[in-house]
């Protein structure tokens, strides 16, 4: 298993390195200007001194080779300086984003916690309401239970966020005047108003992802559950006389969850990239409203860094979702 | 009547006076404000980005900002220098700045005219890619003549020389703090760019970019009593009409930025009742440029450029026929209600220099008609005019924006009555602005017949602006499609006038030639047709007091004077 995994990250490397270049180029190569956003007012000599400021008089491999040196180099120099105050960072150029001309590093890490909290909330929750859906509507397929189930799911598969999200908005924050609409995310929470005030603010961007994550996972664990229930081991297991509880909830929902458990694994990278469309309705600004303003702006270093980010985080979680599956399935094993 | 007007002034300014004695510095609690493009940086000179300079204008100030109206009010100035009052030389070459004396820093150092300076010494640094350096052209010394007294000298002569370090856009920033950031070093100062220290009423607490800045009232701000607010929260994020439900309809912030909604979408959030959208006028003008160039792709390189004049668009009847065939009411009702009236001039205010000139207002369907008629262009079998063989066929292009998109639809709906035939096209703002050499879809390069944008100038002085027609300023490969003379408009008595504008600086002489030039692109040779004075529409809460609507200058520059209704 080690040797497996060992084996595994040495690919990746490989994979990185050109995922980054794939990124760099089509970044690159697409029409766009990182001051196409300034007044037309800032005469063109004045934009053309500006974009040598930022370093776009260089050719594209050198800015390539660049970012590779201050992605992977400096920018590790500089956590490692951080953690211990050596001074062995200093004069080392770090990844600057072009908008705000400071360290995209610090820009994300200000940006992960609400991200995480929200959107990682989000999965969880939705999560935890998949599974006994998924396991209740297998049991009892075509029940009213199964009936209303499936038309839940659908209804959060097909309803696009921007619709639930200023829908919620509509009706719970302008004409019931419960939550707010507007997530203040220099909230900190030290005593119990404030905890229910970040409650209070959390809870409609939740629910609008949670349908959606909830939508999908459920179908997974229904139609997995479908699978195991006809297999011989359930009859046999039925037939030594083990009560139903015990058939469904420890050998057909452990066998059913082999690859749901891959399916939520696989997810989890883009809790990190967070919820680009619930972030920008709910104003909480985290990683994904940070793409997608980059994304505007045309602030490359920021997208690069970013898009290579979740990158490594999907190449990463591919393996953690083999490595589970292994765990799971004693019949799989990789060496 | 003058008795009863001199009453109401008088009772105006006790009523403001009454408000200003009632309130102490800190003492209205929190102000929130919704700007739905985050801020990135607060310093203006490393962002041109409207939500940067407006968001930096709460802590730095420049010399003198313009009000309402566009006037010069002093801020950091003892007076307004002028060539009466000395302090503006006879040969217009020298203006000499006398500093409020007991200005202090928000970290409680004096404010001196080294840092005026410096500022300039900052900005001009050809390694800073400093982004206002358009207010510093001409400049050849900025110098401290005493502790107060700040002495700028310009290479020629300036009839108007408030365009240093006056406006929100070029304000003063401390030199003490940012004296390491100078030339490309002014990346590293990532501390300073998000947190500088000004002489504003604010200071700053903590900012995330692209999120929300929080400030505090400065200690060290020169009036006592003010500002009226202990804290400032300044959010971004999102889009207009979330800005504008925050504000009108939930009431969770006193004041939004810049609501580029539909007409009909800000009256019913305006009904809910907590606050009320404001409207004031500037400079924005979306026009329609006339390409006097030849876009046809046959031409190779030489496309789009001055050797070949457009076979359609260089008739002057024809360019006035497809300007009357539009109703501009309509387009403002359509697309700005509120925010927008028609214009048919290119410098729309201020009042010195914006020419009475309203004879495209009306639309005048069957005038084009004959107009186009007499120029040659005759129905063709399918309604679209044709002339030696030639339909008359646009290429009309402009941004992708819900507004820009239904102009064009009815634009195109009403050339087709009089026989135009106009293909649209959109194109990504991103692109469209970005000036990218490279791209074909760029404004400057202009690969089309027509194209709709809007643009406007910094200040209240359009000289610079209007000479962006001059023949040199026209994109072209030599200038790597560089050049702000966007329709290629060529003119040596225009040229002529346009020099002897930046000769004159006797006032009334300024807004009469000004107010030429602007007839001369418009109304004389329709090359420029514009559309709509496009104003800006913010909203406030009713419990905020004290917000003027600036255009000309920062929207938040009187923030020291906001209140809390009480």
């Amino acid at each position: 298993m080690l040797t497996y995994i060992i084996r595994r990250l040495l690919l990746a490397i490989p994979t990185l390195l050109f995922i980054s270049l794939a990124i760099f180029l089509l970044l690159d190569l697409a029409p766009g200007d990182p001051l196409s956003q300034m007044p037309l007012t800032i005469p063109p000599e004045v934009k053309e001194k500006i974009r040598i400021a930022l370093g776009l008089g260089e050719p594209m491999w050198v800015r390539y080779l660049l970012w590779l040196r201050q992605f992977f180099i400096n920018e590790p120099l500089h956590i490692i300086a951080n953690m211990t105050g050596w001074d062995i960072a200093s004069g080392a150029q770090r990844v600057i984003s072009w908008q705000t001309r400071s360290p995209v590093a610090d820009i994300i890490a200000q940006r992960l916690p609400q991200t995480l909290w929200v959107v990682g909330m989000s999965y969880l929750v939705g999560v935890l309401i998949a599974l006994p859906i998924g396991i209740v509507s297998a049991y009892r397929q075509y029940s009213l239970f199964d009936q209303v189930g499936t038309f839940v799911s659908m209804v959060g598969f097909s309803v696009p966020t921007f619709f639930t999200g200023v829908l919620m908005i509509v009706v719970f924050s302008v004409q019931l005047g419960w939550f707010p609409s507007i997530y203040d995310t220099t909230l900190r929470v030290h005593d119990w108003g404030s905890f229910m005030q970040q409650v209070r603010q959390m809870v409609m961007p939740v629910a609008v992802l949670s349908l959606y994550n909830a939508a999908q996972i459920s179908r997974f664990m229904r139609a997995s559950m479908l699978d195991n229930l006809n297999q011989d081991y359930v009859r046999t297991a039925r037939a030594k006389g083990l009560t139903e509880n015990v058939v469904v909830l420890v050998h057909v929902l452990r066998n059913s969850l082999i690859p749901v458990v891959t399916v939520i694994a696989l997810g989890v990278p883009t809790i990190f990239g967070g919820a680009i469309i619930t972030e920008q309705v709910f104003k909480v600004n985290g990683l994904g409203q940070l793409l997608i303003t980059a994304i505007y702006a045309n602030d490359l270093p920021m997208v690069q860094t970013l898009a290579f980010i979740f990158a490594i985080l999907i190449v990463l979680f591919n393996l953690v979702a083999d490595v589970v599956y292994g765990v799971l399935d004693p019949r799989i094993r990789y060496d | 009547m003058k008795a009863f007007r001199s009453l109401l002034i008088g009772t105006v300014a006790a009523a403001a006076f009454a408000t200003n004695a009632y309130a102490a510095r800190g003492t209205d609690g929190e102000v929130k404000i919704i700007y739905w493009q985050a801020p990135s940086i607060l310093t203006p000179y490393l962002s041109g980005g409207t939500k940067d300079v407006e968001a930096s204008s709460l802590i730095l100030e420049p010399l003198m900002r313009y009000d309402e109206k566009g006037n010069l009010v002093p801020f950091l100035t003892q007076e307004i220098p002028t060539v009466a009052n000395g302090g503006v030389s006879q040969d217009l070459k020298t203006i000499t700045y006398k500093l409020k004396p007991d200005i202090k820093w928000s970290d409680g150092s004096a404010f001196t005219a080294d840092d005026v300076v410096f500022t300039w010494q900052y900005c001009a640094d050809p390694a800073g890619g400093c982004a206002q350096l358009a207010k510093f052209e001409g400049v050849e010394n900025v110098e401290a003549v005493d502790a107060h007294t700040v002495k700028i000298t310009f290479k020629e002569p300036k009839p108007n020389p408030y365009l240093p370090f006056n406006g929100a856009q070029s304000p003063i920033i401390q030199k003490a703090q940012f004296e390491k950031c100078r030339g490309a070093n002014a990346s590293s100062c990532t501390d300073a760019n998000f947190g500088p220290i000004g002489t504003g009423p604010f200071r700053v607490t903590s900012f995330r970019p692209n999120d929300v800045v929080t400030l505090e009232a400065n200690p060290n701000y020169r009036d006592p009593d003010k500002p009226a607010f202990a804290t400032v929260t300044l959010k971004g994020g999102g889009d207009a009409a979330a800005a504008g439900r925050a504000v009108l309809e939930t009431g969770e912030f006193d004041y939004a930025w810049n609501l580029q909604l539909a007409p009909d979408v800000l009256s019913k959030m305006a009904a809910a009742g907590k606050g009320k959208p404001i409207a004031a006028f500037g400079s924005l003008v979306e026009r329609l440029e006339m390409n006097m160039t030849d876009p046809d792709p046959a031409l190779g390189e030489e496309r789009s450029t001055a050797k070949h004049p457009h076979p359609i668009l260089s008739d002057l009847n024809v360019r006035k026929a497809l300007s009357m065939a539009i109703d501009r009411q309509l387009l403002v009702d359509v697309g700005y209600g509120q925010a927008g009236r028609p214009t048919c001039n290119l410098v729309p205010a201020p009042e010195l220099y914006a020419s009475p000139n309203t004879d495209c207002i009306k639309q005048d369907v069957e005038g084009a008609k004959k107009l186009l008629d007499e120029a040659g262009w005759k129905p063709g079998p399918d309604g679209v005019r044709v002339k030696d063989g030639r339909r008359f066929h646009l290429l009309y292009q402009t941004s992708v924006n819900a507004v820009r998109q239904d102009f064009q639809a009815l634009i195109k709906q009403w050339w087709a009555d009089v026989g135009v035939e106009a293909e649209l096209k959109t194109v990504d703002a991103s692109v469209f602005f970005g000036g990218d050499a490279g791209s074909p879809d760029t404004f400057q390069k202009f690969y089309a017949d027509v194209e709709m944008y809007a643009n406007n100038f910094d200040g209240t002085d359009p000289e610079a602006y209007l000479a962006e027609h001059t023949c040199s300023k026209a994109p072209r490969p030599e200038t790597q499609w560089q050049g702000e003379n966007i329709n290629r408009f060529c003119n040596a008595d225009y040229d002529k006038l346009v020099a002897e504008l930046g000769k004159t600086a006797d006032l009334e002489k300024r807004g009469e030639i000004g107010r030429k030039l602007n007839e001369m692109l418009t109304k004389e040779s329709y090359v420029v047709v514009p559309l709509v004075d496009r104003g800006r529409v913010s909203a406030h809460s009713n419990t905020l007091g004290g917000v003027v609507l600036n255009t000309w200058d920062s929207e938040l520059w009187n923030t020291a004077d906001w209140f809390r209704v009480k």
